[in-house]
């Protein structure tokens, strides 16, 4: 095993920038998850740990080796493809025997390392078939024994559940981390799917545009992200976003929601955001669906409801808050309709600067 | 979709079945007819079917014997060994060629790639008449006329071009994952090649090979042109000789067709498994 640690990592293709100074740190033996809408790099920064591409500029090192212009081989890394990428002409044994065979490995050792993969993802009685006879789901599983049997330092999974049905997805995932917390291998795992972003990580990287917007443990990143991309990311449904201005009132901070002046004001924490708050500047306020409760005496904002979905343990109401799209969770038992006008209550906001998009939350609470 | 057809549906469509077969085979079985009637001289008949049997004429073309030098060669068997190794010849050189071009033309970028690809294109719209006279002086410089090397040359000149135009599509429809999985695997940039890529595309070479194989063993007019002693023959050569200007040897040249469709029939029967494609599948996701 190995801690992984890249250092201002940039990577061109053609004109563009897909990486720009990318740096990461990933403690020996952790989970980590990149994650990022399609674009952000996120794979590349994989293909980049594999040697699969080359680094324009920066240092990537496994363990205190830098492995930065060395062929994949000599990484000793696993990867499982999102194609699986298994080998159609070899059988499931061939295919787990691959690497090892390349590596002159000896035939009892492989044997041994076979029967334990293949007992720990239940592979034994597809050992002889061929890849194309085997399910999605089977497949997958190979494809992780490919990369177990290798046991390697370094553990790369690029969204290898991506091509599973939503069931399957929710399993395998489980698996994975399972497996993980049973070799204790370093992984680096990609993926845009922000449960398995959040369920998997040990320490998350939220990637977009070729640069780390936020890095961190998965709960304390969703409590506090540092920008609106990452607050907007993460969660769902997604963080709702209203145009505020800040204002001061007999002391109390207010963000006046809206463009006019007469639009609803949300009374601010002064002691969170600190010396952020001035009066007259510009923000977007950020609440998340499950931040919000029904009024009971008429304060608060007004939300037009257009639609409602009950999910049973809990119903979604999408509508128009101060003239912006809105949703709010609210109670099963609520009882709103579409069309009809309902007063919310935000119990917990976030601010971000309306140019930046930084968070206007003093850094105090980063550990 | 899978609903059953209709009984007049079927005997309709079986109908127009029974008539394309009859339409392809017609000619086919008149030439077998032919090769096994006595020596009368044809006759129009609607029925192909051999009158007064006879094994004389397959007899006569396979025995023909000549005189080089000092000693009796059998002709037939001499220009059946001309034929499989020119054929052979050509096809190997076409896919060893092609192998590596097509390989690098699928997954690497280089100055001049797609230039060098289109004058490639253009070397084949030519048809094969309009260069017969040029390679006939060409090969007469180089002292290869009479030779299956000479022939094996120009063949190759087709046979590489398509095998490389062939082989880059099934190399580019081969998924790189499957390289870069070996390469992460332990594998250099070349084991990636020959243990994953190679073996993925191992029935297209098959049929490309035995494509090149088989123009090659079929082709008559630069073979006609650039042989001219009867024991460097090729097949089809031969069997041109039976159609002289004043007398034409029906039946013989019937006989030898026959004889001579014998390896290509042969070889379609051994290779028909990697015609199926598919092998790829189920390697990747689908």
């Amino acid at each position: 095993m190995a801690s992984v640690k890249v250092t201002g990592l940039n990577k061109r293709f053609g004109d563009t920038h897909v990486l720009k100074g990318v740096s990461v740190e990933v403690p020996d033996g952790a989970f980590a998850v990149l994650v990022g809408p399609s674009g952000c790099g996120k794979s590349t920064l994989l293909r980049l740990l594999a040697g699969l591409e080359e680094a324009d500029e920066g240092h990537i090192f496994l363990g205190d080796r830098d492995v930065t212009r060395l062929e994949p081989r000599e990484r000793d890394i696993a990867m499982v493809f999102q194609s699986y990428a298994l080998y159609p002409h070899l059988t499931v044994r061939e295919n787990l025997a691959f690497g090892l065979k390349l590596r002159k490995t000896p035939a009892a050792e492989i044997d041994k390392r076979l029967g334990e993969a293949s007992e720990m993802l239940g592979l034994g009685p597809l050992l002889d078939r061929y890849p194309k006879a085997l399910s999605g789901g089977q497949r997958q599983r190979v494809a992780m024994g490919r990369a177990i049997v290798r046991r390697a330092q370094l553990f790369l999974f690029d969204e290898p559940l991506s091509n599973l049905d939503a069931a399957l997805r929710a399993q395998v995932r489980v698996d994975i981390r399972k497996l993980h917390d049973r070799l204790g291998a370093t992984s680096v795992y990609v993926t845009h799917d922000q449960v398995e972003a959040m369920t998997l990580a040990d320490v998350l990287f939220v990637l977009n545009k070729g640069v780390v917007e936020q890095a961190g443990p998965p709960l304390e990143i969703y409590a506090h992200p540092r920008t609106k991309f990452v607050a907007g990311f993460l969660g769902s449904p997604a963080m709702n976003f209203l145009e505020a201005r800040l204002e001061q009132r007999d002391g109390q901070w207010m963000a006046a929601l809206g463009r006019d002046a007469r639009g609803v004001q949300v009374a601010l924490d002064a002691e969170a955001f600190g010396e952020e708050l001035q009066a007259g500047r510009r923000v977007m306020l950020g609440v998340r669906p499950h931040d919000v409760e029904l009024s009971q005496d008429g304060s608060g904002a007004a939300l037009e409801v257009s639609i409602v979905e009950a999910l049973g343990v809990e119903s979604l109401a999408y509508g128009t808050l101060a003239g912006a799209h809105f949703v709010a969770r609210l109670e099963p038992t609520a009882k709103v309709g579409k069309g009809e006008t309902v007063r919310i209550l935000f119990r917990h906001v976030h601010l971000f600067d309306a140019d930046t998009g930084l968070s206007l939350r003093a850094p105090a609470k980063k550990a | 979709m899978n609903r059953k057809p209709s009984l007049a549906e079927s005997i309709a469509s079986h109908l127009v079945l029974v008539v394309a077969v009859a339409f392809a085979l017609y000619p086919v079985l008149w030439v077998v007819s032919l090769a096994f009637s006595g020596a009368r001289p044809p006759e129009a008949r609607v029925f192909p079917v051999p009158h007064d049997p006879t094994l004389a004429h397959l007899e006569a073309v396979v025995l023909s014997t000549k005189k080089v030098g000092d000693e009796t060669i059998y002709l037939f068997a001499r220009q059946a060994l001309n034929s499989i190794l020119v054929a052979t010849a050509t096809a190997a050189a076409g896919v060893l060629i092609a192998i590596p071009t097509s390989y690098a033309l699928a997954r690497f970028r280089f100055v001049g790639k797609e230039a060098g690809v289109r004058s490639l294109l253009a070397t084949q719209m030519f048809p094969t008449v309009a260069s017969a006279i040029p390679l006939y002086l060409l090969l007469d410089y180089l002292g290869l006329l009479n030779s299956r090397t000479g022939l094996v040359v120009c063949y190759a000149s087709t046979s590489v071009p398509f095998a490389i135009f062939q082989l880059r599509a099934v190399f580019e429809s081969i998924p790189v994952d499957l390289e870069e999985a070996a390469m992460v695997d332990g594998a250099t940039r070349f084991q990636a090649f020959l243990k994953v890529a190679l073996p993925a595309a191992r029935p297209a070479i098959a049929v490309t090979a035995l494509f090149a194989f088989m123009s090659a063993y079929n082709e008559f007019i630069l073979a006609a042109t650039l042989l001219g002693k009867e024991e460097m023959f090729t097949l089809p050569v031969l069997l041109q000789s039976y159609i002289g200007e004043y007398d034409a040897q029906w039946e013989r040249f019937a006989a030898g067709a026959l004889i001579v469709s014998l390896p290509v029939m042969a070889l379609f029967y051994v290779a028909q498994r990697h015609l199926v494609s598919g092998l790829t599948s189920g390697g990747v996701k689908g």
